[in-house]
């Protein structure tokens, strides 16, 4: 009986307001700062440390602080394990961030026409990715690998294909709910296009919770580029944090060192950006703050 | 009654289109990539021989057209028949079938744990929100949602099986055992033991948050509010009337987090040498067994398609809100 159809929106939710309560969340803080060392190092800890990740460098199963010997040890062949470390986060950094972009994009651009449109496109559109859903996410992601081949491309393929139901699923609720939005039935009276509404007058709305599941979708394209590098389904001439994991796991138990380091700076990578994630959400949305 | 058979009737016919949508998508992945059987067998043989391939494309049907061969295909999955392993020159389904249960095991013990262990550590944080367990809790779920499980694996592997020799390293079974029906139980659960918790701890880590804030959004309720005003024992309050409404979330992510479960489970058993379906999956990949790794998948997909299947039934079982076509 009250409704008025008027959105009452907390006015601290706006972006500046957002960034505000962003920045007075410590963990989101802390998440930030690990995050940007850990692109800083990738972009110049490989010019920096100078010390080739494919070459033997020293006597192979030098543990950690062993004789001088390179800061991490090195592993069954004499590789250095931090210049493999410095090297590996750039792949699967890179692998991940292109995966996420393009997930992203198929999610976006299925989920939008299905929200917005709705009735027999949104039935087809979500008919189509239940079909992806069902279809247990690395195993897919072996069958394109092993069809197409290894190779860096293939493999962000593989990953991008996999995700998207996700990203779709997320922005199809969001455009449900806001296309019955006042501001958006306003567009429409005016006279906007389809597409201007979509995009300019719907999406930034929608931004929000797109941003936070972005986050997630990056994390899991971490773990499932890393995976399938554990795996030996990549490229074997590229060096990643997964690859290292996957070839020296034969002597994880005399050489802990070898799969310990490249594993801890994936937790620490997946950890960082999930702490941004979860510091937007609460930003976002502070009613559900520490759930 | 009669709406929730319909209701019923109506998933699963969507369930079949589902499987049918999926197995068409397998073939045309099939057909995308490049080479076919005979060129594969071609190499085996180690000839490019433009009339044996002819020959063999022609035995195998391949050189009918698309649609047929598709037909044929959707035909053979109808009749169970997910077509012969090139490795084993076995029947695929007989090889899923054989390391079904392992799978099944696994996953099954994973989830249990994490449903049951994750619930019962976000009823207990919910009721005191602001002690550093609830605080703690965000944190281990977001750590336990950021770790490799194969690295977790290898990491248990290190600590509890090589240094400390509690439990074993790999495997399903240790042969000593044979003939001993105990014996045999004993040791299987053992060996379970680590893969569980390795694939199981990834889950428990978003459940007990998911039970978490669901638990303290029930708490919040009017009706909780009426019990607590009635007088009702504050245990009564929050195991009775609370904990069934605070699952529902966790049941339904539960039940449809099964295909992430398989995938999880995958790497676990290469890691644990664990003999289930994933490990096959794997090792179809480096013997280019493309019938068994297809037919794993589609195998798969099935599992999934009955996963979500019963977890709408028993979401409909547990939450009486949700009754399809109205039947109240």
């Amino acid at each position: 009986m009250t409704d008025l159809g008027i959105a009452i929106e907390p006015t601290e939710t706006g972006g500046r307001g957002a960034l505000r309560m962003f920045l007075r969340n410590k963990p989101a803080v802390l998440g930030l700062i690990v995050f940007a060392f850990i692109v800083l190092v990738t972009i110049f800890g490989p010019g920096l440390y100078a010390t080739s990740a494919k070459k033997m460098v020293a006597p192979p199963f030098l543990g950690p602080g062993d004789d001088l010997g390179p800061l991490l040890g090195t592993d069954y062949l004499g590789r250095d394990i931090l210049a493999g470390i410095l090297t590996g986060g750039r792949t699967t950094l890179l692998v991940a961030a292109v995966a996420a972009a393009f997930t992203l994009t198929i999610g976006l651009v299925v989920g939008s026409l299905a929200g917005y449109f709705g009735g027999w496109i949104d039935t087809l559109l979500m008919r189509f990715t239940e079909i992806f859903q069902v279809m247990p996410s690395l195993l897919f992601a072996l069958v394109v690998i092993f069809l197409l081949g290894p190779g860096t491309w293939n493999e962000t393929l593989a990953i991008g294909l996999t995700l998207w139901p996700l990203a779709a699923r997320l922005t199809r609720a969001e455009f449900l709910r806001l296309r019955e939005m006042e501001y958006v039935k306003a567009s429409r009276a005016i006279g906007c296009s389809d597409l201007r509404i979509m995009f300019r007058t719907i999406l930034p709305n929608a931004m929000p919770p797109l941003l936070v599941s972005a986050t997630l979708t990056v994390v899991i394209a971490i773990l499932f580029h890393a995976g399938l590098a554990f795996l030996g389904l990549v490229d074997v001439n590229t060096v990643s944090w997964g690859s290292m994991m996957g070839k020296n796991r034969a002597y994880t138990l005399t050489a802990w060192w070898m799969v310990f380091f490249p594993g801890t700076a994936i937790v620490i990578t997946g950890l960082s950006i999930s702490l941004i994630g979860d510091g937007l959400q609460d930003a976002f949305n502070p009613k559900l703050r520490g759930r | 009654m009669i709406a929730l058979a319909r209701g019923i009737g109506i998933r699963l016919v969507l369930a079949i289109g589902l499987l049918l949508a999926v197995v068409i998508v397998v073939f045309s992945l099939i057909q995308i990539a490049p080479g076919d059987a005979a060129t594969y067998l071609g190499i085996q043989q180690g000839t490019g021989d433009p009339e044996f391939l002819a020959q063999v494309r022609a035995d195998y049907g391949l050189d009918r057209p698309m649609l047929v061969q598709l037909m044929a295909y959707i035909g053979n999955v109808a009749q169970l028949d997910l077509g012969q392993s090139t490795y084993f020159n076995e029947p695929v389904l007989g090889l899923i079938l054989d390391r079904l249960f392992a799978t099944m095991l696994l996953a099954g013990t994973a989830l249990v744990f994490a449903v049951v262990v994750g619930v019962a550590i976000g009823v207990f944080t919910a009721r005191r929100p602001e002690s550093p367990a609830s605080h703690g809790v965000t944190v281990i779920s977001l750590l336990g949602f950021s770790t490799p499980v194969f690295w977790s694996g290898l990491m248990f592997i290190l600590v509890f099986a090589a240094k400390w020799g509690i439990l074993p390293v790999g495997g399903i079974e240790d042969v000593r055992y044979n003939g001993n029906w105990f014996g045999e139980t004993v040791d299987l659960l053992e060996h379970l033991v680590l893969p569980a918790i390795s694939l199981g701890i990834i889950y428990l880590a978003i459940y007990s948050r998911l039970a978490r804030a669901s638990m303290l959004e029930v708490l919040e309720s009017d009706y909780i509010r009426t019990a607590r005003a009635k007088g009702a024992h504050e245990r009564v309050v929050v195991y009775k009337h609370a904990l069934r409404n605070a699952v529902i979330p966790v049941v339904t992510a539960a039940g449809l987090q099964v295909g992430n479960l398989l995938s999880g489970a995958l790497l676990v058993e290469f890691v644990f040498a664990w003999p289930g379906i994933g490990r096959l999956a794997v090792s179809s990949i480096f013997r280019s067994d493309s019938p068994t790794l297809l037919g794993i998948m589609i195998f798969s997909a099935a599992m999934v398609i009955v996963a979500n299947l019963l977890t709408d039934l028993v979401y409909r079982l547990i939450d009486p809100r949700i009754r399809v076509g109205g039947s109240r």
